[in-house]
């Protein structure tokens, strides 16, 4: 019943619909450029001159901005997918009631959830590639590996925005969004983003090790410093199965929220 | 001919809430059809099944000879749909919103532009082409929905309560655009609490109260089974109505006292009136006029349309 059509063949639609709505407001789109610059400036290298060196395990260190920058990058693919995938979306869900015209189109909610799922993720993705230059041109990118780091995320992209459209369903009024930042404001701060996940006890370890943001920190990192391990195999199911996951949630949510 | 659209037992229920009571109605092609009632009648409810966003309950729909459980989209595709508040894009512009919407029916760019400048042309709105929708009137609004709803070329449009909320000018340019759109041969179905547009529009319309269907017809049909030729509207100082009514009984084939106002159904409107005059009772005004389909309403359920 959720997806009379082929999955999503009509979901372009929505980021044509996107495109065409940001086409006026771009500029909007470029102030996210600069909010991780500024903190690689101010944490990467300002903070990084005090800390020096950081042990990426196995005999293995680097300065302190090599270790944090990818971490900012795979934040950045979060912050970047949550703007579409929460209050913008929550606007055209409950007040535009964009979705209700679109519905009684042949699209379905299933393309509605792929399109602007996918939306949101190009929205992240644009930004990663943007600090992903800057790292390069820092000098703070020493693998070639790195080149993998974009599609990576662009998958850190995808399981957030779907993530975040799941949430956003479940909003009832714009103060609920005030959990969004309850939830990623942490998630940026002790994903072993801006320091190895060693420092923690083993118990929070395993803790950590459950949240989605570490996989993305991980994955990026790895590949940014060459460090690689089966380990990055791990990060990526675990965000190919969350992005998965929330997205056939969002169709039942739209079909349950929109198709009564 | 097989019918456009065809309801048997139609039901739909909102938990423990029956909205609309197992229907039966049939639309022929080329038709304009209307459901009037009350809000609450279980109109949108019935409009929202036949564009097939919303789960039919129990019963048989077929629209455009296809099942809306197993052919959404098909049908989608086929549909125009104004709904009864407006869902324009605020984000785009009067033009970009036909064009986008021609989109998603998967006309190519070209295509779409070309249908939404003549569609803007047909509604009055090329001068507004490139402007924002937030600073549209109501009546331009409804118009733009309309000429969206178009954009697919559809057999048949749907219009929920298309002028509810427009002012008297605004209505007539609708029900004009609407009437030409007819006279293409496009089917129209539309709900409506307005007596007057469904007498202006319908062909043939379906009486709805309590999510049931209580009467079926053409505007005409209906007026002649359900009331008199004519009626004679008389209007009484406050709480003085109630003591006319025994008096006025013989005056009339029937008497209906409404909080402000007595209606007299009689075949002849100024005899009714010269008899009341003869019998001495003198009401502050009096009307006479043709029945309408508000007549037939208040007869049918015993109650005003619009409260």
């Amino acid at each position: 019943m959720i997806a009379s059509l082929p999955f999503g063949r009509r979901a372009s639609r929505l980021i044509e619909r996107n495109l065409l709505v940001y086409r006026r407001g771009w500029i909007i789109i470029f102030s996210g450029f600069f909010e991780p610059f500024f903190y690689l400036l101010g944490i990467g290298f300002g903070i990084g001159s005090l800390v020096g060196n950081v042990s990426l395990g196995a005999g293995h260190s680097v300065p302190y901005a090599v270790f944090v920058a990818p971490a900012l990058m795979a934040g950045t693919a979060m912050n970047g997918a949550l703007y579409d995938s929460t209050f913008n979306l929550f606007f055209k869900l409950r007040y535009a009631k964009t979705y209700d015209a679109v519905l009684a189109t042949p699209l379905g909610v299933a393309d509605v959830a792929l399109g602007e799922v996918t939306w949101a993720l190009m929205r992240g993705s644009l930004y990663s590639l943007g600090f992903l230059v800057v790292m390069a041109a820092l000098g703070l990118v020493i693998s070639p590996w790195a080149l993998l780091a974009l599609p990576a995320a662009t998958l850190i992209g995808f399981s957030s925005a779907a993530v975040g459209t799941v949430a956003t369903t479940f909003m009832r009024k714009w103060q609920d969004f005030d959990l969004v930042i309850v939830v990623t404001l942490p998630l940026l701060l002790f994903s072993a983003t801006f320091f190895p996940i060693s420092v923690y006890p083993a118990p929070l370890q395993a803790f950590v090790q459950l949240t989605p943001l570490y996989h993305g920190v991980d994955l990026i990192r790895g590949l940014t410093t060459g460090n690689l391990g089966p380990g990055l195999l791990v990060d990526v199911g675990y965000l190919v199965l969350l992005g998965a996951f929330g997205l056939a949630i969002t169709s039942r949510r739209l079909q349950h929220l929109l198709l009564k | 001919m097989d019918p456009l659209i065809s309801a048997r037992g139609l039901t739909k229920r909102f938990g423990d809430l029956v909205a609309v009571d197992g229907i039966d109605f049939d639309v022929a092609k080329g038709e304009a059809f209307g459901f009037l009632g009350p809000n609450g009648a279980g109109k949108t409810s019935t409009m929202r099944m036949i564009g097939s966003t919303s789960p039919v309950t129990a019963g048989t729909l077929r629209v455009l000879g296809l099942d809306p459980a197993v052919d959404g989209p098909r049908i989608r595709a086929r549909v125009g749909v104004v709904p009864q508040l407006d869902t324009l894009d605020m984000e785009l512009s009067v033009r970009e919103n036909l064009v986008i919407y021609g989109r998603y029916f998967d006309l190519t760019y070209a295509e779409a532009g070309r249908r939404a400048d003549e569609l803007l042309a047909f509604v009055q709105l090329t001068e507004r082409a490139r402007d924002q929708v937030e600073p549209l009137s109501g009546g331009m609004k409804r118009r733009l929905t309309i000429a969206r709803a178009l954009i697919s070329e559809p057999d048949l449009l749907l219009l929920d309560e298309p002028t509810t909320g427009l002012d008297p000018q605004a209505r007539h340019l609708l029900w004009d655009r609407l009437y030409r759109l007819k006279q293409r041969g496009v089917t129209l179905v539309l709900t409506t609490h307005y007596m007057d547009e469904a007498e202006q529009l319908c062909d043939r319309l379906v009486v709805m109260d309590k999510a049931r269907i209580v009467a079926q017809g053409s505007p005409r049909e209906l007026i002649e089974r359900y009331s008199t030729r004519e009626v004679v509207e008389l209007r009484f100082p406050p709480d003085a109505a109630e003591s006319m009514d025994g008096r006025l009984n013989g005056l009339a084939d029937r008497v209906e006292v409404l909080p402000d106002r007595v209606l007299l159904y009689t075949a002849n409107g100024d005899a009714a009136s010269a008899a009341l005059h003869e019998s001495g009772i003198r009401p502050e005004s009096t009307l006479v006029r043709r029945s309408t389909l508000e007549d037939v309403f208040l007869r049918l359920t015993g109650r005003s349309l619009i409260e």
